[in-house]
């Protein structure tokens, strides 16, 4: 893991007719961690999604080195499948044979059950490890913390460190505090339009 | 590449073929015998009619019943965020697509012409005719299904997308039916070349459109 960067130069994001926000630059590198807070609708989802590269900048750029990991609200599996093969689908395409992580995000019993009878929270840990085996330089989190209980919050608190000590990066776009030592913070609401 | 290949076919099919919820490939064939059953009871027992008429209500039976997996082809993928997981790997919207037009026609083509002998027999087709039938059903459903694949990703995300895709794959099926069914009069090989050569086209473009397609509805 190493040359993981991010750079953000003067962006600008419009969402429909709205201009969200404005005048966001900044530089992330290898082992470093940011927190994008704001309230609902400011535009937190839409800046990761840049980051991704799944939606365009309206101004400004964005560059970014190192494999992307993004999980949202949209755990990508399967509903009709058990946890257990919609997982091991993705294993196959980031060419991963181990399921190491089941256990420490409390799935192994749950490799059984289809996704869709699956909870909130179950759902989200079952992306996060999906996350995990794809073995990404840089982390885009969007609300990770929605319905987990204080346990599993500690748990991707304890992972989002452990990323960014072995030298990956992790931006969290939450308005929940999320504990991660030495992390800075964006504020969006500062360049709201 | 090959190793990223086989897992994406492999869910395809398990999802196209098998189906859970969406019925997999067993609907659209019992809906397409249903469809060539009661045609005899709609024009009745003219047994000349029905085999000089019979070839054309198999062509069009199996493009309706191209149309009915529209709707579970492309945009359950879209919502459920796999197209974006895919694009975040570098796997291009035009891989998986490519490998989604095999998967589908596997799943609705091979069906279909095995379901086109008791059709046939039902309309009193002779031999001849349903061998023309059958060999225009294999240079045409590959067409069908790259172009149900293009017509789902267009129209996914739209607001009544499933009837719509419908009303825009009918229009664009036509070169394939006109050249496939026309085979049936002529008795020559010139339709099912033509059927062939539309349906090549169709293969051609479909990855291609389907990709520009998804990539501008995620914006």
């Amino acid at each position: 893991m190493q040359g993981a960067s991010i750079a953000i130069d003067d962006l600008a994001c419009r969402r429909g007719d709205r201009l969200l926000f404005r005048g966001v630059s900044l530089r992330l590198d290898a082992g470093e961690a940011l927190q994008v807070t704001g309230r609902n609708g400011i535009g937190k989802s839409s800046l990761l999604r840049i980051l991704a590269g799944l939606a365009p900048a309206f101004s400004g750029a964005v560059t970014t080195a190192g494999s992307i990991g993004l999980v949202d609200e949209r755990p990508a599996l399967d509903p009709g499948w058990t946890l257990g093969s919609a997982l091991a689908f993705w294993q196959q395409m980031d060419g991963n044979g181990e399921d190491r992580h089941m256990a420490r995000l409390g799935l192994s019993g749950l490799l059984d059950v289809p996704v869709r009878y699956l909870s909130t929270g179950q759902k989200k840990r079952a992306a996060l490890a999906r996350l995990l085996g794809q073995d990404a330089r840089i982390w885009l989190l969007d609300e990770p913390l929605n319905g987990l209980d204080s346990h599993a919050v500690a748990l991707v608190e304890a992972l989002a460190a452990e990323h960014c000590s072995k030298g990956g990066i992790a931006v969290i776009a939450s308005h929940q505090p999320f504990a991660l030592p030495g992390m800075a913070t964006l504020a969006l609401a500062e360049h709201a339009a | 590449m090959s190793v990223r290949i086989r897992p994406l076919l492999k869910r395809d099919l398990t999802r196209l073929l098998l189906g859970g919820r969406g019925g997999g490939a067993l609907l659209p064939i019992l809906f397409f015998l249903s469809v060539a059953m009661l045609y005899p009871f709609a024009v009745g027992p003219d047994a000349p009619l029905l085999a000089r008429t019979g070839g054309g209500v198999i062509w069009v039976a199996a493009l309706l019943a191209a149309i009915l997996p529209l709707d579970r082809l492309v945009e359950p993928d879209i919502e459920m965020g796999l197209f974006d997981q895919w694009a975040l790997r570098g796997i291009s919207e035009e891989l998986v697509i490519a490998v989604r037009v095999l998967a589908h026609w596997l799943s609705f083509g091979p069906p279909l012409m095995l379901a086109a002998l008791p059709a046939a027999a039902l309309l009193g087709l002779d031999g001849q005719r349903l061998m023309l039938v059958e060999i225009g059903l294999l240079a045409g459903t590959p067409g069908l299904a790259a172009l149900g694949v293009t017509v789902a990703a267009l129209t996914a995300g739209l607001r009544g997308g499933a009837a719509l895709g419908g009303l825009l794959m009918i229009p664009m099926a036509v070169p394939v039916l006109i050249f496939g069914a026309g085979s049936l009069g002529s008795g020559g090989t010139g339709g099912l070349a033509l059927t062939a050569a539309a349906s090549l086209v169709l293969l051609a473009i479909a990855p291609f459109a389907s990709g520009a397609a998804i990539r501008a509805a995620r914006g």
